[in-house]
C-alpha cells in the first residue's frame, strides 16, 4: 500500500518533469475519452428529451395512418424489373378514413377507446389588427385532440360538443397570441373576433379560450417569441368545411387506463383493413406511441453505440502511443532500474511501479478527456435544443476504461523493466 | 580469531558465452572468505574479473559453479525473489558512477532501500535525515542529485547504502569519479562506518594507495586471487 502511494507520487513527479510528452502522449488518450463522453452526453440528451416530449404526447396514445401498401415486382417485357414503392400514390378522398369508420370503431371498442384525436391542418396564417401581427398555425381537432395533448388552459375554456359538431366559427389561441394582440389582456380576448386570411378567404372566429403555449424539442424554433407560430385551434368540422374534405389521413387514439396500448395498436389496425381490402393503394397501419418511445430511443442507442465504438477506436490508438511513451521511458531509465534492483526492488515493485505510471498517465489524460467531453457534450446538446444531461454512467466508464488502457499498454513495458537483468542495466549507458 | 564468517566463496567459476567458440571463463576457481568488520579491498587492472566477483558478491550475479554463503544463507540456492530480499537488507552498494535516482531529492533516494523493505513512514523518514547528518549532508536533504557535486552525490549514496542496516557494504571505485580531496573525504566516511560501526567493507580499486589503507588486500589477476596480504590500515 505504501509501495503503491510512493509509485503513484512518482508517476506524476515523472509526468511533471516531462511536460510536453506527457501532454503528447495523453492527447491521444485526451481525444479519445472526450469524444467518447461527448457522444455519449449528446446521445442521450437527445434520447432523453425526445423520449420525455414523445411520452408528454401521451404513452397511452395510438396513432393510426395509411400507408402506401407495397407494390407488386412488375417486369417489363425487355426483362427489366421495377422495385416496388418507388412511384408515390396521391391520396385521394377515396382513400381517407371517414367518420363512419370512426364512429364504428368507437362503438366497437368503447371500454378500451377513452376518445379519438384528429386534427385538419388548414396552414399557417397572420392575424393583422392595426399594426398588431401573430403567427399562428390553423388546425382544426376533435375534442379528443385535448385528451391526447392537453394544452393547459388559462383562460376561456374548450370547445363544446355542439361547437364541434356544428362547426361554429370559434377559436382557441395561444397566450403569445394574447400578447402580441391584446397586449396580454385575456380577459378582453375572450369573445373577441379574429379574422383570419386562409387562402384567398377570409373567416372571423370568436376567441373562446387562450391556452399556455409550450415549447418542445420537436418544435424547436430560432423566431422571437414574438414570431412564433402557436396553434390556432378551431372545430374540426369546422376545418373541414373550410377545406371542403370529409375524411382524415391520420388520427390518434386515446386508450381507456388499463389498456395495453401495443396489443390495442395490432386490434385497431386488424379493425380497419377490411376497409381497405379493395384498396390497392394503402393500408391502414397502427402503432403505439410506448413501442414508438420504444423505436426512437433504440435507435438512438444503437447509434449512439456505433459512433461510440469509433471514438473508442481513438482511445486505442491513444493507448498505443502511451505504451511507446512508456518504452522510451523505461530505456532511458534503464540505470534507475538496474539501481532500483541492486537496491533490493523486486521485480514486481519494478513492474508495479511502471504500470501504475501508465495507469496515471491514462487516468489524468481520461479525467482531462471528461472534462473536455462534457463541455464538448453540454455544449452540443444544448445548440440542439436538447437538456443536456451528462451521462454519469459513460463519466464512470471511461474512467474505468482509461484505467483498463494503463494496465493493458502498461504491462508489456513495464514487464520488460521487471525482467531486464540488473548487471545490464547499471551498466547502461 | 573466531570472528563470524560474513562471506565464503569456494571454488567460484564464472563463465560467460557457454558453449559457444567465445566462451569465456572470467572467474577460475576463486576461493576467498571475508570475516564480520573486515574492510577488505580487491585489486586488479580491468579485465581481472574483480567486477564481475564483486557482482557475485552483491548477488546481483550468480556464478556458474561453486559455493557462495553470506552470513550464513546459501546463495546459490536462493531464489531471484530471496536474492532481492538479501540486496536490500544485507547488501548495501555504493557504486562508481553514483547512481543516485535522478530527479528525486536526496532524502528520497536514502528511503529507497527502506521503502523496498517495507520501513514505515515517519521510521522511514527519520533515519534517512540521520544517515544524512551521519555522512554530513543534513544541509542538502531537499536537493536533487543534479544540484550536487560528486562528493556530495557519494556521500548521499553511502548514506543510502546504509539504509536497512546492511551486514555488508560494497563499494565498487567509490572514488574512481573524483578529484583526490573528495576521494578522501569518501574514503574518510567508509573509514569512520568500519571502526564506529564495526561494518564489513569490501571495496574494489585498481588505486594501490587506496587498498593499502584496508586490512586486507586481494589481488586479482586473470580470473584468480593471486595474492592476499595485510593492508597498512590508517
Amino acid at each position: 500500500m505504501m509501495m503503491f502511494y510512493e509509485n503513484v507520487r512518482l508517476a506524476l513527479f515523472s509526468l511533471k518533469a516531462n511536460k510536453m510528452r506527457a501532454l503528447l502522449t495523453m492527447l491521444g488518450i485526451i481525444i479519445g475519452i472526450s469524444s467518447v463522453i461527448a457522444i455519449m452526453t449528446v446521445g442521450q440528451s437527445m434520447t432523453y428529451t425526445m423520449t420525455e416530449s414523445m411520452a408528454s404526447m401521451g404513452v397511452n396514445n395510438i396513432t393510426v395512418t395509411l400507408q402506401q401498401r407495397p407494390q407488386e415486382e412488375e417486369t417489363t417485357e425487355e426483362g427489366m424489373s421495377f422495385g416496388g414503392g418507388m412511384g408515390r400514390v396521391m391520396m385521394e378522398e377515396k382513400d381517407l378514413f371517414t367518420r363512419e369508420m370512426l364512429g364504428n370503431y368507437c362503438e366497437t371498442y368503447p371500454e378500451s377507446v377513452a376518445g379519438i384525436s384528429v386534427t385538419e391542418s388548414l396552414g399557417q396564417s397572420k392575424l393583422q389588427d392595426k399594426g398588431l401581427y401573430a403567427n399562428i398555425q390553423v388546425t382544426g381537432v376533435s375534442l379528443g385532440y385535448f385528451l391526447a395533448n392537453d394544452p393547459k388552459l388559462l383562460q376561456g375554456r374548450y370547445f363544446s360538443g355542439a361547437e364541434l359538431d356544428e362547426g361554429r366559427k370559434v377559436a382557441m389561441v395561444s397566450d403569445i397570441v394574447v400578447d402580441n394582440m391584446f397586449g396580454g389582456d385575456k380577459e378582453e380576448a375572450i369573445g373577441s373576433m379574429l379574422t383570419v386570411n386562409l387562402g384567398d378567404k377570409y373567416f372571423e372566429f370568436a376567441i373562446i379560450g387562450v391556452y399556455e403555449y409550450e415549447q418542445n424539442a420537436m418544435s424547436f424554433s430560432t423566431a422571437s417569441v414574438k414570431d412564433t407560430v402557436t396553434d390556432f385551434y378551431i372545430p374540426l368540422n369546422t376545418a373541414q368545411e373550410i377545406s371542403h374534405s370529409q375524411g382524415f389521413s391520420n388520427f390518434t387514439v386515446i386508450t381507456a387506463d388499463g389498456v395495453n396500448s401495443d396489443a390495442f395498436a395490432e386490434t385497431t389496425a386488424g379493425f380497419f383493413a377490411p376497409y381497405y381490402r379493395s384498396n390497392r393503394d394503402f393500408e391502414p397501419t397502427a402503432f403505439s406511441m410506448a413501442s414508438m418511445v420504444e423505436i426512437m430511443s433504440d435507435m438512438m442507442s444503437t447509434m449512439t453505440t456505433a459512433i461510440a465504438v469509433i471514438a473508442g477506436i481513438a482511445l486505442l490508438v491513444g493507448g498505443i502511443g502511451v505504451m511507446n511513451i512508456m518504452l522510451v521511458s523505461i530505456t532511458e531509465r534503464t540505470r534507475e532500474i538496474g539501481t532500483r534492483k541492486a537496491l533490493g526492488a523486486p521485480n514486481s515493485a519494478i513492474r508495479l511501479q511502471f504500470i501504475i505510471e501508465s495507469i496515471v498517465i491514462c487516468l489524468v489524460g481520461g479525467l482531462i478527456g471528461i472534462v473536455l467531453g462534457v463541455i464538448l457534450g453540454m455544449g452540443a446538446a444544448n445548440l440542439l435544443g436538447a437538456s443536456a444531461t451528462p451521462s454519469v454512467g459513460s463519466i464512470l466508464l471511461s474512467l474505468g476504461f482509461s484505467m483498463a488502457i494503463g494496465v493493458f499498454f502498461g504491462y508489456y513495458p513495464a514487464n520488460k523493466a521487471a525482467k531486464m537483468d540488473p548487471i545490464e542495466a547499471l551498466r547502461y549507458e | 580469531m573466531s570472528r563470524r564468517t560474513m562471506i565464503e566463496l569456494k571454488d567460484i567459476y564464472k563463465r560467460f558465452y557457454i558453449g559457444t567458440p567465445n566462451e569465456l571463463t572470467v572467474l577460475k576457481g576463486i576461493n576467498l572468505t571475508i570475516y564480520e568488520g573486515e574492510f577488505v579491498a580487491v585489486v586488479g587492472a580491468s579485465g581481472s574479473g574483480k567486477s564481475t566477483l564483486m557482482n557475485i558478491i552483491g548477488a546481483l550475479d550468480r556464478p556458474t559453479q561453486g559455493q557462495y554463503r553470506l552470513d550464513g544463507v546459501d546463495m546459490i540456492a536462493a531464489k531471484d525473489r530471496e536474492l532481492s530480499g538479501i540486496r536490500n537488507r544485507k547488501i548495501g552498494f555504493v557504486f562508481q558512477t553514483y547512481n543516485l535516482i535522478a530527479k528525486t531529492n536526496a532524502l528520497k533516494n536514502v528511503e529507497m532501500p527502506m521503502l523496498y523493505g517495507g520501513v514505515t513512514g515517519r521510521k522511514r523518514v527519520n533515519r534517512a535525515k540521520e544517515l544524512l547528518t551521519m555522512v554530513g549532508m543534513e544541509d542538502r536533504m531537499k536537493h536533487l542529485p543534479e544540484e550536487l557535486s560528486g562528493g556530495q552525490k557519494q556521500r548521499v549514496a553511502i548514506a543510502r547504502a546504509m539504509g536497512n542496516d546492511p551486514a555488508i557494504i560494497l563499494a565498487d571505485e567509490p572514488t574512481g569519479a573524483l578529484d583526490s580531496t573528495t576521494g578522501r573525504m569518501v574514503m574518510d566516511l567508509f573509514h569512520k562506518l568500519h571502526k564506529e560501526q564495526g561494518k564489513t567493507i569490501v571495496l574494489i580499486t585498481h588505486s594501490p594507495e587506496l587498498a593499502e589503507e584496508t586490512e586486507r588486500v586481494v589481488t586479482i589477476k586473470d580470473g584468480f586471487i593471486i595474492g592476499e596480504r595485510q593492508g597498512a590500515g590508517i
